[in-house]
């Protein structure tokens, strides 16, 4: 059960914070509200009549937009089409395409969303899809719109302008739910807080409730916000990545002329907004896509060219970053994921025939050591939550002795319970002298487990600064704005993006 | 807005796009030189240095446009390789599809003078003749476009073909009407797309099998109610009406045009104005929009409040409709009497002016006319008892199909959502 009797109300002009760790059941409660799922029981009341929404469009009836986690934009669309779609104004029987660019014209002046009516929506950056979002709720007339972890994909100061509009939003009377698990967010917009766990709503809080108050209600115990750990001792270097240049899918270059190394026992962490080269860069590395040009090379063995088996046979351990993608095989079961990487070799098997006694063997003890939450090790993967999917592919990894750790969002999707555990093996395999490679678009999580933290922009590394450098400037490095730092390693003036 | 944020709006614009020499304009070029090349040598020394003749008659005499065969093949032959260089060195790039167009079309023409030097073809013949058997391929795609574009695969256009086809001579002998024949062969078109329409719809199974599968069923039914109805009694169920052809005054008797557009059957003008109102209603109305959105990305559709399935259904069946009403071309126009498995794999060529076309209606047009003009072609050559076996022009459309799939010819990309099944979360 995703919701057990739940309540919520929210007044008029309210900025409503829903507070949840992921899998808490905050966009179940939220697509039940804009009719994408029924309830089973239980009623929602708007301005004081019950409704029932059958989908969608009797909740857009009845006031209420929604922002989606996942962006609904037809990416082939343009944005005037896309905010027109479902509500379509039309003369004579052709679309009224000069009224319904007026409308986004109209809609964006007055709330201060600039977008361009007639771009097309692949061609758009994340933050400006969002824009076109809100607009797309806005033009329907809503009294409610929900926001769903709206502030995932952007960067600080991304999500500051976001801040921002919401303020003007409820000032002119909207209601806001305003979907999260960040912290410092809620504190710093909402009006009202709810905290949801495990289905429930546990609490209803006010703004100024300590941060660490409400991650204890979200989580069910007191948690640690901070990662634990003794300075970093860095030996010799391990991966020394020079010159390197990766095209993506398209044939765009995506990782430009990056060099790094990363030392035995330190953790690097990339920060950047997501879809920055940190993918194919991590990609690369691992040999799951070949690069255009320089050099990888881990204790001066050069690894392009290599098959992913080698590499990963050379000891390196990957926590690719779409786990139900690359990371586990959803269908096999706990142990089966345990050995992916190591079935053909004893003491699980050979070429010809695995060996089920020692499979499961040390799947029991892996499941013991990295607190793997499973009714038994036969269970196949897809019955367990994300956080525990992400400890399989934690421990698979971490089972044998690794150069090099690469861990790609490490956490994304994984309950706080999980991500204080992962971060801890993280930790703990830097101590024991692997070179780390963290890439994570939580700019918290980079901050708690580097020792150096390059920040990505464009594919290029813009800097390479410790973690105790003030979050601003590291939000500037992030939507790639240099100038604060002369000389910091940026090859290109950030002005002249501002500019295009 | 602040600099900031100006600054961040561009960040997933492309990193500074690599410059590759070997681009797509410059494969063409290498295509085209080479088939250029093919043309100018091969077809040049093949050629007779005898006349040929392009008369805009019926027969060998009157008003005709005449080349020796052989100046002619290395003429074009030339013309191709030069529009090969063109592209090849990079140049006229705004105008490269014009130039790629023109150096095909030159490579056609050389190969024409070499195979109609010494002999003629009739123009006003070779283009309805081609625009006749286009006509199914276009109506055939045009039902692709509609299932397609909303994001139901549909492979079963034989199947509807046959179908129609069927309906069309049955009902049409028994009614002794044309009308009740188009009508009815809608109606057997539009049974096949429910069975596809509820299966990929409703129960998710997949859509290309189940095409198959349709193709199969109809080719099964149709050939067993043939034998065992309208062979025993051909005069009872299978004597259909033939389409009668229509004269637009005035129009009529414009040179070649005329008694091709103006001097021709229902349905040739039913599949043309289908594709400017299916063009149309896909990129200025409601609906079309809708059907674009659902094709492209059902969930987004969802959210503001377009019912996906519903509109699915309605394409898939309106597809049928359409793909039904081209196979009564078969027994009303092309033969006069229905025959077991008589459309022989038009379905599939119909299938590939969709993927050729790009998805759009005057593209599957476009395609579904160089499809025919190849099979005319084909049979204007054995006619003539050309060297050229008429087999290698009818693998034509399945070789430019590969080619654009291969993604020599432009950028082909189906709808995003095209055969995957909406399920709501």
């Amino acid at each position: 059960m995703a919701n057990d009797h739940i309540d919520l109300t929210v007044e008029p002009g309210e900025v409503h914070a829903l507070l949840g760790e992921n899998g808490a059941g905050k966009s179940t409660l939220m697509n039940q509200l804009y009719g994408l799922l029924q309830p089973d029981e239980g009623e929602i009341v708007v301005d004081g009549q019950v409704r029932t929404f059958r989908s969608p469009r009797d909740a857009i009836a009845a006031g209420i937009g929604m922002v989606h986690q996942h962006f609904m934009l037809v990416p082939v669309f343009t944005v005037a089409e896309n905010i027109a779609l479902g509500a379509e104004k039309v003369r004579a029987g052709f679309l009224d395409r000069r009224r319904a660019r007026r409308e986004v014209l109209e809609v964006s002046e007055r709330y201060g969303l600039p977008v361009d009516p007639d771009a097309l929506i692949e061609n758009l950056p994340v933050g400006a899809q969002q824009r076109v979002e809100i607009i797309k709720a806005l033009t329907r007339d809503v009294d409610l719109l929900i926001l769903d972890e709206p502030t995932a994909v952007l960067t600080p100061q991304e999500t500051e302008e976001l801040l921002g509009v919401m303020r003007g939003l409820s000032d002119a009377g909207k209601s806001i739910v305003f979907i999260t698990h960040k912290l410092k967010e809620v504190k710093a917009i909402a009006d009202r807080i709810t905290v949801i766990r495990r289905g429930r709503t546990v609490a209803t809080a006010s703004p100024d409730t300590a941060e660490e108050e409400l991650a204890a209600l979200m989580v069910g115990r007191a948690v640690s916000l901070e990662v634990d750990k003794a300075p970093a001792e860095p030996g010799r270097e391990v991966l020394t990545v020079s010159g390197l240049m990766v095209d993506d899918d398209r044939g765009v270059r995506a990782v430009d002329n990056v060099d790094l190394t990363v030392h035995a026992g330190e953790v690097l962490g990339i920060a950047g907004v997501q879809g920055n080269g940190q993918t194919e860069l991590v990609e690369a590395i691992m040999g799951l896509r070949r690069p255009a040009a320089g050099s990888i090379r881990v204790d001066n063995e050069d690894l392009t060219g290599m098959s992913t088996k080698q590499i990963l046979r050379s000891g390196i351990g990957y926590v690719p970053e779409d786990r139900s993608l690359d990371g586990v095989v959803k269908e096999f079961t706990v142990a089966e994921n345990l050995v992916l990487d190591q079935y053909d070799r004893p003491p699980y098997g050979n070429a010809f025939q695995l060996d089920p006694g020692a499979v499961a063997a040390s799947a029991r003890e892996r499941v013991e050591q990295f607190d793997i939450r499973t009714s038994s090790p036969d269970a196949t993967v897809s019955t367990l939550s994300g956080g525990n999917q992400q400890k399989v592919v934690v421990a698979r990894e971490l089972s044998r002795p690794l150069r090099l750790f690469v861990a790609a969002q490490p956490t994304r999707g994984v309950d706080v319970g999980s991500i204080e555990f992962i971060h801890r093996r993280i930790i703990h395999e830097r101590e024991v002298g692997t070179a780390v490679l963290v890439v994570s678009s939580e700019l918290d999580e980079v901050v708690g487990l580097a020792d150096r933290i390059a920040v990505m922009y464009r594919g290029r590394i813009l800097a390479i600064v410790p973690p105790d450098t003030p979050r601003e400037e590291l939000g500037l490095l992030m939507a790639g704005i240099t100038e604060s730092r002369p000389g910091a390693g940026a090859t290109e003036p950030a002005t002249e993006e501002g500019t295009k | 807005m602040t600099g900031v944020s100006t600054a961040t709006a561009e960040q997933s614009a492309p990193t500074a796009a690599p410059v590759r020499f070997w681009d797509r304009q410059r494969r063409l070029g290498v295509g085209l030189v080479l088939i250029g090349l093919v043309a100018t040598i091969l077809f040049g020394a093949l050629a007779a240095a005898e006349t040929a003749r392009f008369t805009l008659s019926e027969d060998a005499e009157g008003a005709a446009l005449s080349i020796n065969g052989q100046l002619g093949a290395i003429l074009f032959g030339v013309v191709a390789l030069a529009a090969g260089g063109l592209l090849l060195a990079g140049l006229l790039r705004a105008y490269q599809t014009l130039v790629l167009s023109l150096g095909i079309l030159a490579f056609v023409l050389s190969f024409l003078c070499w195979q109609v030097a010494g002999k003629f073809l009739p123009l006003v013949d070779t283009a309805s003749g081609t625009l006749e058997l286009a006509v199914p391929l276009i109506l055939g795609a045009l039902a692709g476009v509609l299932g397609e574009r909303s994001g139901v695969v549909n492979v079963a256009i034989e199947g509807q073909f046959l179908m129609g086809a069927f309906g069309a001579a049955l009902v049409g002998t028994m009614a002794t009407s044309v009308w009740a024949g188009v009508i009815s062969a809608a109606v057997g078109g539009v049974l096949i797309a429910a069975i596809l329409a509820v299966l990929a719809i409703r129960y998710l199974v997949d859509q290309v099998v189940v095409g198959i599968v349709l193709n199969l069923l109809a080719l099964g039914v149709t050939g067993f109610l043939y034998e065992r109805l309208m062979q025993p009694d051909a005069q009872a169920y299978n004597q259909p009406p033939k389409m009668p052809e229509w004269r637009i005054p005035g129009l009529a008797d414009i040179p070649v045009v005329g008694p091709v557009l103006f001097h021709t059957n229902g349905l040739v003008w039913l599949a043309l104005i289908l594709v400017f109102v299916v063009h149309f209603g896909l990129t200025r109305t409601r609906w079309g929009l809708r059907t674009r959105a659902v094709g492209e990305h059902p969930t987004a559709a969802d959210t503001v409040g377009v019912r996906v399935r519903g509109l699915r259904y309605l394409n898939v069946l309106l597809g049928g409709v359409i793909a039904g009403a081209g196979g009564a071309y078969f027994t009303l126009v092309a033969t006069g009497s229905f025959n077991k498995n008589m459309t022989s794999g038009a379905g599939f060529i119909a299938l590939a002016a969709l993927i050729f076309g790009r998805w759009t209606p005057f593209g599957a047009l476009g395609a579904a006319l160089f499809f025919g003009f190849a099979q005319k072609l084909a049979t204007y050559l054995s006619a003539v008892g050309s060297p050229v076996p008429s087999q290698f022009l009818n693998m034509l459309p399945y070789l430019a199909t590969i080619v654009a799939v291969a993604g020599l010819v432009g950028r082909v990309r189906a709808p995003a959502a095209d055969g995957q099944p909406y399920i709501k979360s």
